[in-house]
């Protein structure tokens, strides 16, 4: 039971991070059809910049500064160099974000360096919040938890009830017509854009001290951001917050859990020893396998439902 | 007149020179490539084992351990991986660099002694000795050992030993947790771990075992409410650096109380994660303790802490250009392969007492010491570590012919 509480916590935790930085790529990729490869890349700026403006100012200020530079540089991005980009089509789109994912990386490692930077979470936030049976919850788990729903009613408020959110939902389908109608669409690809990075880079300040901030972070969720956004559904919202929340608890759980098919068959009296032909195979823990488990839903999924639990293009 | 007996001086200083290559080469410069990782997650313990490097190298060049010999330490990236290892070790051969520092992962060590052995084999005259200051995994001195392969830290298996011997005597251990990494290295622990703990104390549970991706986890919270649901009173882990650090660290948020028997808490990271709250319930099994040296392990550990701002965590550093200097002088040569047979039964006196080069396997015989977690009080604790104000002390030490074990390697040696 406290095993199954304290991975429910865990699990939600992790799979509202992802839901961080899956909701801007998805918003992005939605309205302006660009796959950002380095959406993961501005995740790992933010927890630099957090980083390092926490050694200036604090973790408080970072908290508010960090997403905000990140946001600027993204807008900087869509404004000189996606939007050149943009009339040759969707494929160099797609080769401009992929380089640009490199020079971030390499940038990031020439002013901080290779190895990890000692981003720390903040005194008031350390120790435990509350307790689970025996098992503590750190404060700093139920933070990001909390930071991440704010975040979620934050742009689920501006897309319904504000202007500029029907403005961007309306360029969403209709750009031709919202832009006929005299809204300046370019904008608020631009805006959509700082605004799906300055996302990630929200996700980066409060994800970089809760994990490890060093320069492969972006590479290791570039790829879980991708599942997230397949498996919920591309451009879908909504379809990203369930697809998240399964993969965070499905990573967690499967860890917790030794099921092997040498006990399922060992149950159903099949004897399986280290004799038997691909004893290694049959002897994998689903613990073991929790790494890959992701990657598997993608596959499944791609088979199964292209457009994804939520999606609603096809393909 | 005068220029040409400077010439004809000249000329029979090359003469002599030509006719015995060893008389000279035991003076000159001797460089040691240090193949190790400098980026990704282990970059902090790898720049801590390049700053322990730097500091022995130092300490022999000043202290003239070898005579007329300079040493100079040439740093290389491996990124922990093994192909990036060969990579390294290409540029290593280009260079003519003779002796290769590494430690850091037994993945890489596999790769490397295997890659030198070959290298060796093909290019006699431009011999490569492989010095291995912390990869730890029993079997390269037990079945694939090789003659070019020294091993300045002790095998998995000794510090097992050790460690369920201490055990043993320890009632309240009812249960154990084994975490390890999933490679050669974590294996061989979670292996040596449970043969042990059967012969010694049978009636002690293995409540779980599990094996995570080496360097990748960044996030330990669920591993650690899995042990928690398992009823562990006791970890054992062969984990190190950022493994380790993050194990200790999700431990302490999620209220764990379980003792933590460990290989490498003294490494970069981990003493900062373990901090106040891991008071007496963190042990660590090594070959010396920093926390409590001799005086002159005190001058070594004090002068590396002014220049570096760090620990000096890594005698294994120490001990090899000890090792080294001794063998060329004894050779009377720095060529590797005379320097090679020369390390072979070679004793030393190192920080940690006198240790042996073993001849038949290669594994360096020394003490083994047993250390929990407490705070630093003057005298059995003088050194805290990364500023803490714990370190680490003394609860065992078996000498090195207690810790020793015997071993299954057949050495093939080459022509002398």
């Amino acid at each position: 039971m406290e095993f199954v509480v304290i991975s429910l916590l865990n699990g939600i935790s992790y799979g509202l991070l992802l839901f961080m930085l899956a909701s801007g790529f998805t918003l992005i990729f939605s309205m302006m059809g660009v796959l950002n490869f380095a959406h993961a890349s501005f995740y790992m700026l933010g927890a630099y910049f957090g980083y390092q403006i926490s050694t200036w100012l604090g973790f408080w200020p970072a908290l508010f500064v960090a997403p905000l530079l990140v946001g600027a540089a993204g807008a900087l991005v869509e404004r000189y160099g996606l939007r050149r980009v943009h009339k040759s089509g969707h494929v160099p789109e797609l080769l401009f974000t992929f380089g640009l994912s490199y020079i971030i990386v390499e940038l990031v490692q020439i002013v901080w360096g290779r190895a990890a930077v000692p981003y720390q979470v903040p005194p008031e936030l350390q120790g435990p919040l509350f307790t689970v049976f025996t098992t503590t919850f750190p404060a700093y788990r139920a933070f990001m938890m909390l930071i991440a729903v704010l975040m979620l009613v934050a742009i689920w408020l501006m897309l319904t009830r504000t202007r500029i959110g029907l403005v961007i939902q309306a360029s969403l389908t209709h750009p031709g017509m919202a832009e006929a109608l005299g809204h300046n669409v370019p904008r608020v690809y631009m805006l959509t854009f700082g605004g799906g990075t300055a996302l990630a880079g929200l996700a980066g300040v409060i994800g970089g001290n809760a994990y490890v901030t060093e320069p492969s972070m972006a590479a290791l969720v570039g790829a879980i951001i991708f599942v997230v956004t397949v498996v919920g559904g591309m451009g879908s919202l909504a379809g990203a917050f369930v697809a998240s929340l399964l993969i965070g608890l499905m990573q967690t759980f499967a860890i917790g859990l030794d099921w092997s098919p040498v006990g399922l068959l060992g149950r159903l009296g099949i004897e399986i020893t280290p004799e038997t032909f691909l004893y290694a195979l049959w002897s994998l823990k689903l613990s073991q396998v929790a790494p890959v488990l992701p990657y598997l839903l993608l596959v499944m999924i791609l088979v199964f439902r292209p457009r994804g639990l939520m999606g609603t293009r096809e393909g | 007149m005068r220029y040409r007996k400077a010439l004809a001086g000249f000329s029979i200083a090359v003469l002599w020179a030509l006719a015995s290559p060893h008389a000279v080469a035991q003076s000159g410069t001797v460089r040691i490539a240090w193949v190790d990782p400098q980026s990704g997650m282990m970059a902090a313990v790898g720049q801590n084992a390049l700053r322990s490097w730097q500091h022995a190298v130092d300490a022999a060049n000043q202290g003239k351990w070898g005579g007329n010999v300079r040493f100079e330490l040439v740093p290389f990236d491996n990124k922990l991986s093994p192909q990036e290892t060969l990579t390294v070790l290409k540029s290593v051969v280009d260079r003519d660099i003779r002796y290769v520092a590494l430690g850091l992962g037994t993945s890489t060590a596999l790769a490397l002694s295997d890659a030198v052995a070959k290298h060796n084999q093909r290019n006699p005259g431009k011999e490569i000795v492989f010095v291995n200051y912390a990869a730890v995994d029993p079997s390269m001195t037990n079945e694939k050992c090789d003659f070019w392969h020294f091993r300045i830290d002790i095998n998995s298996d000794m510090k097992m030993e050790a460690l369920t011997t201490f055990m043993a005597g320890r009632p309240e251990i009812r249960k154990v947790y084994l975490i390890n990494q999933d490679y050669a290295f974590g294996h061989s622990v979670e292996r040596g771990a449970e043969e042990y703990l059967k012969k010694k104390r049978p009636d002690i549970a293995i409540v779980g075992k599990d094996r995570h991706p080496l360097a990748q986890v960044r996030d330990f919270a669920p591993y650690v409410a899995k042990i928690k649901a398992s009823g562990a009173d006791t970890i054992i882990t062969g984990n190190w650096g950022s493994d380790l650090a993050l194990l200790v660290k999700a431990a302490r948020d999620a209220g764990l109380t379980a003792g933590f028997y460990t290989y490498y808490a003294g490494t970069t990271g981990t003493p900062t994660a373990i901090g106040a709250a891991g008071e007496g319930k963190v042990r660590q099994v090594s070959y010396w303790n920093p926390s409590d040296p001799v005086p002159e392990g005190a001058k070594c550990i004090e002068g590396f802490e002014r220049k570096y701002k760090d620990d000096y965590a890594i005698l294994a550093s120490y001990t090899a250009m000890k090792l080294l200097s001794e063998a060329m002088k004894k050779a009377k040569s720095t060529d590797a392969k005379q320097v090679a047979f020369a390390l072979e039964g070679l004793k030393v006196q190192s920080l940690n007492g006198e240790v042996e080069m073993r001849a038949s396997d290669h594994q360096l015989q020394q003490p083994v010491f047993i250390s929990s977690w407490q705070k630093v009080d003057g005298k059995t604790v003088r050194y805290g570590q990364e500023n803490t104000g714990y370190g680490w002390r003394t609860e065992a030490r078996l000498d090195a012919y207690v810790a020793s074990q015997p071993t299954s390697c057949d050495m093939k040696r080459p022509a002398k």
